[in-house]
């Protein structure tokens, strides 16, 4: 099954998409991400998929007939990067309380401005409360994997959410790196067909979809989606729990490297964990007892789960590749953070790092560990909220 | 086939009453109107823009649509009605949908969202050239919010943010024709018409013109005039005189646009003044205060100015 291909991560998502054979997609160009569409463009034209294209004039329009053609009954996607997902901020929230199972590439990119086209998180950090289901991951592989898992998880009848699938802009989504593609046959298999209960399209059946919902339901109706993003948990094990047993490859809500004895560690997402993970390894054979969280699911945010991985733990470094701007830390120091609270008693600090594309090296990654480390041997915090890598 | 009022009466109303539209207001008429232009056989999905019809029809638990109905937000009916239409294109395709049936999609939106705040996703989807209707029902402000302008409030109307005050007197600029712009975008139908009252054939020329864009194949466009009471400031009952007066005045002139085609739908005998339009409205009662007559001049002159223009564009003498 499956066969090895050189592919960037753009590429590979588009792959996944041709793979996938989509109803619809609705997509407008905007760096880095503006591959996805221009692949599947090709695809489309050179009739290797079903779908129809629709090269929309903006972002807000993308979104927009994305929702008009999930709610009609179609397996609809599309692809965007930091302003454009900016642009799309009011259809995100309508395609999460409609409930309809969107599929969206989110290439991350530093959100505007001033403007930047490189990699940070700031764009779908934005986007983190918008009932959207987040996956976050560190290499093309992940990139594509997500991207097939996605379909299932935001189409299962328990929670029926919009997923986004975020993968680092540049780094991940144009460097090209050897990734293990699945059979086309075994991805249709694997995402089956879309069957919608109620869209408007049906032959048999009518639907009024985006109500005026006045007070007397609108409450019910947002308790509801809360508990769809609730069961989005289980539903992201088991859909994983599936894609393990097609691949081999297998994807929790978060992955644990060198934690099962670590007394320090640094929780962060995306394609910084690769640089990570050559310093924990470089410390390792030092015989420091240094470890990595890297967050995939950070929407349903997996309270309980990271408690009990961070239990115990002399000190942890949350990094985060997006600002607050609340004066107190980034959007995963204060989940993390709120996790924790009367559940552990863990020194945290936070670090933003990475803004608009700086490099972030494992020099840089190993002041953060050496950090740490004198937490670990003091037992005092001198700074919570820092920065990493900047021109003071 | 030949417009009969008491046969297409009949049909069952596919926009069904109980809905929460004032009395007098034009846009649930224009409505019933279009989709009364559908073959019965035939299934519709409507999409309506943020606005008093959605509003007022779809509160849940309630619809007054009797098709499949969707909205998502002010300033996209027309890509939203364009990926539904799409998703058609693709269902059909995938023989997820029998092979003879027809779904005709149809947008609806008021000035507000189709002039103003919809007219960049608007021009997107008639660009696209999707397989759809886009219809404006034209009241000239923004009324759902509490008659706000928008550009197609015409010159020197009164609204709550152009006011009649002492200094500046209403609305200052002339009103967008998007009419004009829609045919810029080479679309196969574009058609401007209004529900009229019956010495002008009633909803002969609306029903006409909804039937032709309905089944014209490509992007459609009709911009259709749909008085307000509480905007416009006239009695409930006389929703049909506010048009006729306004198609006789030639403030809202009834044409259409068959492949760059133009054909004015009506060429009253003797064009009445634009007075008698003004009068009948509240909204431009200042207009008519002493030392005033300047303002009925200037609109006078903006209205024999575009009917000029359309009398020698059109092309069926």
């Amino acid at each position: 099954m499956g066969k090895r291909d050189r592919l960037s991560g753009n590429e590979a998502v588009a792959v996944a998409m041709r793979q996938i054979n989509p109803d619809v997609v609705a997509a407008f160009p905007i760096t880095p991400s503006t591959e996805v569409p221009q692949y599947f463009a090709a695809f489309a034209n050179d009739g290797l998929v079903d779908t129809e294209f629709v090269p929309v004039e903006s972002e807000h329009s993308a979104m927009s007939a994305c929702i008009g053609a999930e709610a009609a009954g179609a397996r609809t996607m599309t692809a965007t990067s930091a302003n454009g997902l900016a642009y799309m901020w009011e259809m995100l929230y309508i395609a999460a309380s409609s409930r309809l199972p969107i599929v969206l590439a989110a290439v991350n990119r530093a959100l505007s401005g001033p403007i930047n086209i490189h990699n940070d998180h700031s764009d779908t950090m934005g986007a983190r409360d918008s009932g959207w289901v987040q996956l976050y991951g560190e290499t093309n592989q992940e990139a594509y994997d997500n991207f097939i898992m996605a379909v299932k998880i935001a189409e299962h009848p328990d929670v029926c959410l919009p997923v986004m699938d975020c993968y680092d802009g540049f780094i991940t989504s144009h460097s090209v790196e050897v990734i293990e593609l699945l059979d086309d046959q075994d991805v249709k298999n694997f995402v089956g067909e879309y069957k919608p209960k109620a869209y408007l399209n049906n032959p048999n059946g009518k639907v009024s979809m985006g109500p005026l919902d006045m007070p007397a339901y609108y409450f019910e109706h947002k308790r509801q989606q809360a508990e769809a993003m609730k069961n989005a948990k289980r539903v992201i094990l088991e859909v994983s729990e599936e894609f393990y047993k097609l691949t081999g490859r297998k994807y929790g809500l978060f992955e644990e490297y060198k934690m099962e004895d670590a007394e320090v560690a640094i929780v962060l997402l995306n394609s910084t964990a690769g640089t990570a993970k050559a310093v924990v390894d470089e410390l390792r054979s030092k015989g420091v007892k240094a470890g990595l969280i890297k967050i995939r699911v950070f929407r349903p945010f997996p309270v309980d789960e990271i408690v009990a991985a961070l239990k115990g733990l002399k000190a942890v470094a949350v990094m985060d590749k997006a600002d607050g701007f609340n004066g107190a830390g980034g959007p995963l120091f204060t989940d993390i953070t709120s996790a924790l609270y009367g559940k552990a008693d863990v020194k945290v600090i936070n670090y933003i790092y990475g803004l608009g594309g700086r490099d972030v090296r494992t020099d840089d990654i190993e002041v953060v560990y050496d950090e740490l480390l004198k937490i670990a041997e003091t037992g005092s915090v001198k700074s919570v909220y820092n920065y990493l890598g900047i021109k003071e | 086939m030949a417009f009969k009022l008491k046969e297409e009466a009949l049909k069952p109303e596919r926009l069904t009453g109980g809905h929460r539209m004032c009395a007098g207001c034009g846009a649930p008429v224009v409505v019933r109107a279009v989709l009364r232009a559908l073959k019965a056989e035939d299934q519709a999905v409507i999409c309506s823009a943020t606005g008093c019809l959605e509003v007022s029809t779809f509160m849940y638990p309630y619809t007054a649509w009797n098709d499949s109905f969707i909205h998502s937000a002010f300033e996209n009916a027309g890509a939203t009605i364009s990926g539904a239409e799409a998703a058609y294109k693709a269902m059909k395709k995938k023989g997820k949908l029998p092979a003879d049936q027809t779904i005709k999609f149809i947008a609806f939106g008021g000035d507000g969202g189709t002039y103003d705040i919809g007219l960049q996703s608007l021009s997107g989807a008639m660009e696209r050239g999707h397989d759809m209707v886009y219809v404006c029902y034209d009241n000239g402000a923004y009324m759902n919010t509490g008659i706000q302008r928008s550009s197609a409030t015409p010159r020197f109307a009164d609204t709550t943010t152009s006011p009649a005050g002492s200094s500046v007197p209403g609305k200052q600029q002339q009103r967008k024709d998007l009419t004009a712009i829609m045919a810029a975008h080479h679309l196969p139908y574009v058609a401007q018409t209004a529900p009229l009252g019956s010495k002008h054939g009633g909803f002969k020329d609306l029903h006409e013109k909804a039937e032709k864009a309905i089944y014209t194949e490509g992007a459609c466009f009709l911009n259709v005039l749909a008085p307000c009471p509480r905007g416009w400031r006239y009695d409930t009952p006389k929703l049909l005189e506010m048009t006729d007066i306004a198609v006789d005045t030639c403030v809202w002139p009834l044409y259409e646009i068959v492949d760059g085609k133009l054909t004015l739908s009506y060429i009253p005998k003797e064009k009445k003044p634009v007075e008698e339009y003004l009068k009948a409205q509240g909204r431009f009662r200042h207009v008519f205060k002493k030392g005033n007559e300047w303002m009925i001049e200037e609109i006078q002159k903006e209205v024999d100015r575009t009917w000029e223009d359309l009398l020698n564009r059109n092309e069926t003498k």
